[in-house]
């Protein structure tokens, strides 16, 4: 349990830095961090296969582009134009009124008693392939179309040829 | 966990780590050497006999170098880069079984340091954690060849990450599990996958290639181009860094593809040799049979360093995204067809 707090404390901690980081380099390194710590969670709650691939696609793929598009625009604070007031007291208010939404509904919510797994070793390769091929074999297969496609209509965006004529 | 386990897991860590250093230490005398003899040349022969303490004398010229900082670098960055890039190409030596369980006296020892059972996995992340020690070092030294290096790592990665992955989605159809243990169990005397995977090996070692930035892949650190590529503001033991990770990473490769797809630590007649020689003498020859292949593995890597020129950018592309994918898809669909057939 003691091993839990510290990691959602570093998780915070980090994700705190994101936001206030002042480059954008250095705000992409701290979501690193901080979806490193989310693998440490994984692992702490037994799911192995589940924290090896928030690993290599979160850490390995997706954040190596988003550095790598950073890298490519080079954001710093003289090219980034300053913002207006307006701006700046509508972010204040939204802001404001998102958290007292996430405080009246953690106050309506009773805190539930732990769950105990009945099956531990459920996050394991082997249970987790088993449970997804069976009983959830539909909205599997659809939600993998559904990404490929996105893919091909990316891709189709991308290559789309102006008209010439 | 008893107290022993814990200290023979230590000791086995200790050993492997330091057996990869010496290894990367030696690979570049060895390329040297070999470069030598492919140009006609002798190469290094001025440091001990046949100048094998040159791999010494080059660390220590390393170490005395002044080190520099550029003046915009972002200090912290500079040094986490190469820092970084050493450690990602020792952890994923972790899941890699050296061979069979040694049997001293009473005592069992497993020659892998953590047999997981995401294994393949493992290696995959660390492979494609791999890229940050090259990403950050190059943004970090605020120099536009740099930061070219750097975004060309990144690219030809990503790109060669996906033919990796889907070539061990072939192997591991075949295999049917994730640890590195059963896999190398599964390949006993002269079942290697080699043999079911010829294909997904051939793909497989073409994107270790890429991977360990080894020509011709070496583009972020091409030296006609971009001066130093991603290290070019690095000095010192920074740079010694790098180049040693390249080699670490080139050893950790080749022990990867020998236990993957040439039998890992098994050899044919290994169940005879076995019977005649012990439980406590027996594994280690299997282990000296593993160090064997992964040594023609490197040189393997250091022949085509010396013979085939490095591609143009463009080329890497077409290659990585229009041969290499279709042909890895091409070979799952087949691997399928032929395991539906069989069954």
């Amino acid at each position: 349990m003691n091993t839990f707090y510290f990691i959602a404390f570093l998780s915070i901690f980090f994700s705190i830095l994101v936001i206030t980081a002042k480059n954008p380099v250095h705000s992409i390194l701290y979501l690193i961090l901080t979806f490193f710590t989310f693998t440490i969670h994984y692992i702490l709650l037994n799911a192995q296969f589940l924290a090896i691939v928030n690993f290599i696609v979160y850490m390995g793929a997706i954040l190596v582009l988003f550095l790598y598009t950073l890298m490519l625009i080079n954001l710093n604070k003289e090219s980034e134009p300053a913002k207006s007031n307006l701006v700046k007291i509508a972010g204040v208010i939204g802001g404001c009124c998102f958290l007292v939404t996430i405080i009246a509904s953690l106050k309506a919510l009773g805190a539930s008693p732990a769950v105990v797994l009945k099956d531990p070793s459920l996050g394991l390769v082997k249970n987790l392939g088993k449970v997804l091929f069976n009983e959830y074999l539909l909205p599997f297969e659809i939600s993998s179309v559904l990404l490929l496609s996105a893919m091909v209509g990316a891709v189709l965006l991308a290559t789309k040829e102006p008209k010439t004529t | 966990m008893e107290l022993t386990d814990i200290i023979v897991k230590f000791i086995l860590v200790f050993i492997i780590f330091a057996i990869s250093l010496v290894i990367a230490m030696y690979s570049t005398y060895a390329e040297r050497k070999i470069a030598a003899f492919f140009q006609d040349r002798i190469g290094p022969n001025r440091a001990g006999p046949w100048g094998i303490l040159q791999p010494l004398a080059d660390g220590g010229k390393m170490f005395l170098k002044e080190e520099i900082i550029p003046t915009n670098a972002s200090a912290f960055l500079f040094i986490a880069g190469p820092s970084l890039a050493i450690m990602t190409a020792c952890i994923g030596s972790a899941v890699i079984p050296w061979g069979q369980k040694l049997t001293i006296g009473s005592h069992v020892i497993d020659l892998q340091v953590a047999d997981i059972n995401v294994g393949v996995l493992y290696i995959f992340g660390v492979v494609s954690l791999g890229v940050y020690g090259v990403m950050i070092g190059g943004w970090a030294s605020n120099n536009k060849y740099s930061l070219l290096g750097a975004i060309r790592a990144a690219s030809q990665n990503i790109s060669y990450e996906i033919s990796m992955g889907l070539s061990i989605i072939a192997l591991l159809m075949v295999t049917g599990t994730l640890s590195l243990r059963q896999i190398a169990e599964q390949q006993h005397s002269w079942h290697w996958n080699i043999l079911y995977q010829p294909l997904g090996f051939l793909l497989f070692i073409i994107c270790a290639f890429a991977e360990t930035n080894r020509t011709p892949f070496d583009l972020p650190e091409c030296e006609t181009e971009l001066v130093g590529g991603y290290h070019t503001e690095y000095s010192s033991m920074k740079l010694g860094f790098y180049l040693f990770s390249e080699y670490i990473n080139m050893f950790i490769s080749s022990a990867v593809m020998a236990t993957l797809y040439w039998g890992g630590y098994n050899y044919p007649g290994m169940d005879w040799v076995l019977a005649h020689t012990g439980p406590a003498i027996g594994p280690l020859i299997g282990t000296a049979v593993l160090f064997a292949k992964i040594f023609l593995f490197i040189f393997f890597f250091m022949w085509v360093r010396w013979t085939i020129p490095r591609f143009r950018y463009d080329q890497l592309m077409d290659l990585g995204w229009k041969i290499l994918i279709p042909l890895a898809i091409a070979n799952i669909v087949i691997t399928g067809i032929v395991i539906t057939l069989i069954k």
